[in-house]
């Protein structure tokens, strides 16, 4: 393992990208700042701007009007960087499926971007605090 | 030749480079572990900082398209280069007295402006709009504590009797006087907003501006930058124990007081940081001017009745 990968590991600065949730996904991920969870333990951050960020936490069905900005966001971080798709929504758009204004689900959005991007899934409507920490965890270790 | 050695010595290992990166990288793993205990976390572990960089050096680095290259990619050496010279020249003074010069302390007033400039050049060269309210908001920023930070300073001076030289302001403990403590407490604010820490770190601020002055570099640059303000937690609280606390003694117990006198003015930063909100830029200015502005202009007044008449704690 080199240590460009290693060091990733240990501190994975995360950027939080809204593409329609209705909000639940994302009050779950603020959840994992808050004392109780504290993801600052294993050097996780939320930072403001996706050219500092090594993941994008996505959330939501990725709506027609949101599928550019999400592939800019890609464009604009710096790999090596994966993407977590946070709740039903991403993974495979949920109760939203066929919806008119659905363009997901996310991973296929990403993978027209970078067919070598890597994705990791973590289901639930919302998922928990733990399986969110549990998903990174695992994406992290198969890196 | 010995002196070439000597002064490359000084500046890339001892109390240079190495040792100020690493101090600071600690210093910055302490504000993140003190911030973590005051909400009631666990808080990252020891070797955070240095992970965060070493991740960050292993990244790619993107410039922006519509970016001013050179300038964009030359900002963040200026900066280092900057805090570079000052923690040596603050450290040659505390460690081995008799090789400062007269009137360091005005070169230590310019060198402390060259961090801020670093991030206005870097930032203005990013072409993005965030960075460009960050840039604005910085500038205002240097030009309101910089007033400050220089009047406290004429009070220092003239507390020590009119001494140019950082040797010899270290004798002096300025802050047992009133003027003195005034002046201490005003440039501990100017620090703060130095460091860019809250509740003035109107110009990063990651959730108006998405890092502001810093948003639009990735990889080494970011990396760059961390480390140079991790270096400044390093140089700029010695410089006040120098300045304001009396100083750091090359051996014994004169060093175990500098050192906790530098853990004091670190806490204290810290503690100020996290009791406080990020006030708005008008405010800032503000304050800067008018509030530490009155309260410096009657230290000044102060310390020269103090001086005139030989009254020691005025």
């Amino acid at each position: 393992m080199s240590w460009k990968i290693w060091s990733l590991k240990k501190s994975p600065w995360v950027f939080h990208v809204n593409v329609g949730a209705c909000n639940n996904c994302d009050i779950e991920i603020v959840n994992l700042l808050t004392p109780k969870f504290d993801v600052e333990r294993f050097g996780i951050k939320l930072v403001g701007s996706p050219r500092h960020a090594d993941a994008l936490l996505v959330t939501g069905v990725g709506t027609r009007q949101a599928v550019p900005r999400l592939k800019e966001v890609y464009r604009q971080t710096p790999k090596p960087c994966a993407v977590f798709l946070i709740g039903a929504c991403p993974c495979g758009t949920g109760i939203f499926h066929g919806g008119y204004h659905v363009e997901g689900p996310v991973d296929k959005i990403i993978r027209e971007e970078d067919p070598n991007a890597i994705i990791a899934y973590v289901p639930g409507c919302p998922p928990k605090p733990e399986a969110i920490i549990s998903g990174v965890v695992k994406a992290l270790s198969a890196l | 030749m010995i002196e070439a050695l000597q002064n490359l010595f000084w500046i890339l290992i001892f109390p240079g480079f190495l040792f100020t990166v690493v101090l600071g990288l600690i210093a910055s793993w302490i504000v993140r572990k003190v911030s973590a205990l005051v909400q009631w976390r666990v808080g990252p572990p020891l070797c955070q900082p240095f992970y965060d960089v070493m991740k960050l050096l292993g990244k790619e680095v993107l410039v922006p398209q519509e970016a001013q290259r050179t300038l964009f990619l030359t900002a963040p050496l200026i900066g280092l280069t900057g805090v570079l010279l000052l923690s040596t020249i603050l450290g040659v003074s505390a460690f081995w007295p008799e090789k400062t010069f007269v009137g360091d302390i005005i070169v230590v007033i310019y060198l402390m402006v060259l961090p801020s400039l670093a991030l206005i050049l870097g930032s203005s060269a990013s072409a993005s709009p965030h960075a460009a309210v960050g840039t604005s908001r910085e500038m205002k920023l240097v030009m309101g504590y910089e007033l400050s930070l220089v009047l406290a300073f004429i009070v220092v001076i003239i507390k020590s009797g009119g001494q140019l030289g950082l040797t010899a302001i270290a004798d002096h403990a300025p802050v047992l006087s009133i003027s003195g403590l005034l002046a201490f407490l005003a440039a501990l604010l100017c620090v703060q907003a130095k460091l860019g820490f809250v509740p003035f770190d109107i110009a990063e601020a990651e959730t108006e501006v998405a890092g502001g002055v810093i948003m639009e570099y990735s990889g080494a640059l970011l990396a760059i930058w961390k480390v140079m303000q991790a270096m400044m937690l390093v140089a700029l609280p010695l410089f006040l124990v120098i300045v304001f606390l009396g100083g750091f003694g090359a051996g014994g117990m004169d060093l175990v007081q500098g050192v906790g006198k530098y853990v004091l003015v670190l806490v204290l930063i810290i503690l100020i940081k996290n009791t406080n909100p990020r006030v708005r830029i008008d405010q800032a200015m503000k304050f800067f001017w008018f509030y530490c502005g009155i309260a410096l202009v009657a230290a000044i007044i102060l310390a020269t009745i103090g001086s005139y008449y030989d009254i020691g704690w005025l």
